[in-house]
This record gives C-alpha cells, sequence and structure tokens, in this order.
C-alpha cells in the first residue's frame, strides 16, 4: 500500500573547497501510504527539505533509493509536485499563465488548458486575479496559485515545502483548512515539511520527527484525533507537549551545534 | 497641476542659465566667435534645420522637410547606430546567452572578454580604418563593438543569476529544456539583458559620433568638426545640442521599452 518508499537514504553535501562533507541524511527508512498526509517535522538543518527534495528528483541521494509507485525516482516529475515556500511562481506570467504552464508543457489543446485553468481558479478561489501579476497577490494568494499549479497536472502526490512557513497566521490557518479541504476531496498523498507543531498535529495522519544532523528518523507517529481537529481540545495539548518535547530536544541540539561552531570548538 | 508644476521647476534652471549667457553675450564679455549667443545659436540651428531649397511640386512634404541638413545628418548618424547595434546585439546576444547557460563555456571564454572588454571602442580606430577603409563599415565596426559588450557582459550575468528555484519549479512541472530556456531563463534574465541593451546603444550612440569626426563626411560628428573648420561656433553648439536632444530621445524609448516587456516587474511600471 505504500507508494513513497524511502530505503536507507543518506545525504553528504560537499562545499566546494572545504575537506569535510556535511552528513544531511543518514540511512532515512520511510513509508508513506497513498493517500496518507504525513508531516516532516524538525529544527532547521535536520535535513527534512533536503529529503523532500529527494522525493522530487531535484536531488539524487548519495545512498539509499527513493522509489515512487514502485518506479525509481531518478529526476522531477509532474506525478509528485512540489510547492515551495517561497512559491515559486513565474512573475512574468500571469495567476492564469502560471497555473497553465504546467498544461501547456504537456501539450494539452488550448480549451484544455483554459477549462482546468478556470475549474482550478474557482477552486482556490482565485478567479478574479486570473490576470494579474503574481508581485499584485497577497503571500497567501501567492501560495494558492502555486498550489492550483501543480494541481493542473493531477499529481497523486504533492511535496509541500513548509509552504505556509512566510504566512501570517490567521492566512495560514486558513490555507491549513484549505488543503485539507482539497486533500479530502483529490484524495492525494502528502508528504508536508514544518517546523510548527501544532501545524504538524493539525494536518498530518502520521507525524515523522526528525533528529539533528544528520538527520534520521527519530519517532514516527499516528495522530490518533479525530478530523476535524481543535486545537482547544485538551487531547490536542496533551499530543503537542508529547512531540514538543521530541522536537525541542532536537532543537537544543541544533543550537549547541551551532554555538560550536561559531566558537570554533 | 504637478506635472505642470515639475516642467516648471525642471525648466528654471536651463532659463536662467539661457538668460545669463545672453545677458554676457549682449554685453560683450566674451568674443562672438568663442561663444555665440543663444539667440545665435537658435538662428544657426533653425538654417541647419530648414530645408535648402522651396518644395518642389510632385516631392512629398515628409521628402522636403528631411531635405534639410540637420536631418540630413541625424538621420545618417542614427542609421549607423541603428545598423551597428544591431549587428552588436546580433553577435552579443546568442553568445551571452549561451555562455551564461553554460558553465564550461563561461570558463573558457571569460578570461579573454576580461581583457578585450576594458579597451573602448574608440581604441579600435587606427585598427577599424586599417582593416576597413574609410566610410560606412569602420563606423558600423565600432558602433558594433561598443554595443557588443554592454550586452554580452549583461546577458551572461542574466542568465547565470536565474534564480534555481524557477528552473526547479519548471522542471517539476514537466517543461522540456528547450521550454524552460525560452519561457524561463529568457524572461528571468530580461531585466539584466534590458540594462545591458540600454547601456550598448549608449555607448553606441557616443562611438557614432567619434566614428563620424574620422570615418565619414556626413553625420552629426562629422557636421560639428567641419563647422569648427569654418569657425562656425554657433553650428558646433548646435550640433551638439542637436546630439543631445537624439540621446535623450534613444534613452527615454528604451525606457518605455524597458518599462513594457519588464511590466511584471517589482518595481517597475
Amino acid at each position: 500500500m505504500s507508494t513513497l518508499v524511502f530505503s536507507g537514504v543518506s545525504q553528504r553535501f560537499q562545499t566546494p573547497g572545504q575537506d569535510n562533507a556535511v552528513q544531511v541524511l543518514e540511512a532515512v527508512d520511510l513509508n508513506v501510504a497513498a493517500g496518507e498526509f504525513v508531516c516532516l517535522l524538525g529544527p532547521s538543518g535536520c535535513g527534512k527539505s533536503t529529503l523532500l527534495n529527494a522525493a522530487a528528483g531535484f536531488v539524487q541521494p548519495t545512498t539509499g533509493t527513493v522509489t515512487f509507485a514502485n518506479r525509481l525516482v531518478t529526476g522531477p516529475s509532474p506525478e509528485r509536485g512540489m510547492v515551495f515556500q517561497e512559491y515559486a511562481l513565474f512573475p512574468w506570467m500571469s495567476v492564469a499563465d502560471n497555473v497553465a504552464f504546467g498544461l501547456r508543457a504537456r501539450g494539452e489543446a488550448a480549451s484544455v488548458v483554459r477549462e482546468r485553468v478556470d475549474g482550478l481558479l474557482r477552486m482556490l478561489r482565485l478567479t478574479e486575479f486570473a490576470d494579474r501579476w503574481p508581485r499584485d497577490l497577497s503571500g497567501g494568494m501567492r501560495q494558492r496559485v502555486a498550489i492550483a499549479r501543480v494541481l493542473a497536472l493531477h499529481p497523486p502526490c504533492l511535496l509541500m515545502d513548509e509552504p505556509f512557513g512566510a504566512l501570517d497566521a490567521l492566512t495560514r490557518r486558513s490555507l491549513q483548512e484549505e488543503l485539507l479541504q482539497i486533500w479530502a476531496e483529490l484524495r492525494k498523498t502528502v508528504v508536508f515539511v514544518t517546523h510548527s507543531i501544532e501545524e504538524a498535529i493539525f494536518l498530518a495522519d502520521r507525524i515523522v520527527v526528525m533528529t539533528h544532523r544528520p538527520g534520521s528518523v527519530k519517532r514516527d507517529c499516528v495522530v490518533a484525533l479525530p478530523r476535524p481537529r481543535d486545537q482547544a481540545d485538551p487531547a490536542f495539548n496533551a499530543f503537542k507537549q508529547e512531540i514538543g518535547a521530541l522536537v525541542m530536544a532536537e532543537q537544543h541540539a541544533y543550537e549547541d551545534a551551532e554555538r560550536r561552531s561559531f566558537t570554533g570548538d | 497641476m504637478g506635472a505642470l508644476n515639475s516642467l516648471a521647476r525642471g525648466l528654471a534652471l536651463p532659463l536662467v542659465l539661457l538668460a545669463v549667457w545672453q545677458g554676457v553675450c549682449v554685453a560683450g564679455l566674451v568674443n562672438p566667435q568663442a561663444l555665440p549667443s543663444p539667440v545665435a545659436v537658435a538662428v544657426k540651428w533653425g538654417e541647419y534645420l530648414a530645408p535648402p531649397q522651396p518644395q518642389v511640386a510632385g516631392q512629398s512634404w515628409l521628402a522636403w522637410v528631411f531635405s534639410g541638413e540637420l536631418l540630413q545628418d541625424a538621420q545618417g548618424s542614427l542609421t549607423r547606430v541603428v545598423l551597428g547595434f544591431a549587428v552588436g546585439l546580433v553577435l552579443a546576444l546568442p553568445l551571452g546567452l549561451l555562455m551564461g547557460a553554460l558553465p564550461w563555456l563561461r570558463a573558457f571564454t571569460n578570461p579573454l572578454i576580461q581583457i578585450l572588454r576594458p579597451i573602448p571602442p574608440i581604441a579600435y580606430i587606427p585598427l577599424a580604418i586599417l582593416w576597413f577603409g574609410l566610410g560606412n563599415p569602420p563606423a558600423v565596426f565600432l558602433i558594433a563593438l561598443g554595443a557588443f559588450f554592454p550586452i554580452l557582459v549583461n546577458t551572461i550575468s542574466g542568465v547565470a543569476q536565474v534564480d534555481s528555484i524557477y528552473l526547479r519549479a519548471a522542471r517539476n512541472l514537466g517543461a522540456s529544456p528547450a521550454r524552460i530556456f525560452v519561457q524561463v531563463i529568457l524572461p528571468a534574465a530580461m531585466p539584466f539583458i534590458l540594462s545591458g541593451v540600454r547601456i550598448g546603444i549608449g555607448t553606441a550612440f557616443l562611438v557614432v559620433i567619434v566614428a563620424e569626426m574620422i570615418a565619414v563626411n556626413n553625420g552629426l560628428g562629422y557636421r560639428i568638426l567641419e563647422a569648427r573648420e569654418y569657425f562656425w561656433t554657433d553650428k558646433i553648439i548646435a550640433g551638439m545640442l542637436s546630439i543631445g536632444l537624439i540621446g535623450l530621445a534613444i534613452d527615454l524609448l528604451m525606457d518605455r521599452l524597458n518599462r513594457h516587456l519588464l511590466r511584471w516587474h517589482r518595481g517597475m511600471a
């Protein structure tokens, strides 16, 4: 039933001109089931974004493999649609052209493109922005466009790299709810990177807490709370404390490492 | 009202200077051969601009207007600028795009470019005359050279500095390398390319004046040098002001083009 499978994924990055390579990921084994919503949670530098980039096919693991739907991931593909924290909208294209980009790249007929783009803009409540430039839009609207842009190609899997990290709290909340609605409706497999504990608990079926460098799976836990989840619910908060303790231990490891590298010990 | 105000503010200093200049000349404080009065310059400018003969039957109005010496010269200079600039652009743009996109090619060619780039185009004049003789060919060569390097260097850095996140997003959406080049790299590099084009056409206009002083016998650059032979200081100044106005017009045109092509860009429009 697993669709996205990481087996023994390790990643070392060699900075040019430096002797020692950085071990970012260490033997990560992780299975994501079709239709599952998994959050990768951890402090900065735990390799959660690198793991996501390996799933997207932007980087090849130094050792180990990533497979999707039983095929080895060797490069980027629209079947694993990526949503970036920085939106990565093409600023020289209108909102509608951004959403149409993948469809046109696939050679769809103009009428098909128009129909699909109109539908997505309606779904994400962007219709009135169709002809605007991305720069005219707020962060939340831009991220809606980015989501519409990957959804256009019917990806079975969404890879989301801290997609709501740059948004204000209210916009973030609203987009989280919209994402859950889309997920419930379209049953996508979602791998969502975040460093927000609340966000992970609010969204995920499963939370994978990662260790500080080199990143590996520290705890893989199912979120057993019923949906829709209520942040004021005592069970939510109890779970938040449990996960919080795990993440904060890694956060302190990260801060200590940073301090050490600064003093040169 | 705001536009009128800023126009008045912008004209104040030139008008004051003109008044002082006229006053100095009327008072006889300077030799008119060295510095003719603004009125004398304006009169000469009018003669320079005016068609030499009355309109003849069958001659179109436009042809008649353009038969004046000034517009003939301006046309000659602009034709050279456009021709030379086009040659420079056609060579620099594809080369810059390739060099920006291919790091190995850039590493291979960059040292040569860094050595050649600081040589002012004007320093090529002796070589240009030896190679191409006199007339338009050396002028076009020098102008092309003047436009070439700014466009090349800006295009290279424009392409090399395309944010990799756009490339990742495009690859993720299934775009082919050709599509990525045309629809992502080219527009992303466009602000750099256009600023290179703008510097390039400015340099081309600078070079055309010098080239005309040396290699050809018409054009604005030739005309002001010719006027010196006859001590027509008024015509020299009229020619200089004409050159300035044409340069300003070119720059305004480039600005309009920039604004149109970069209307998506933050801080433009």
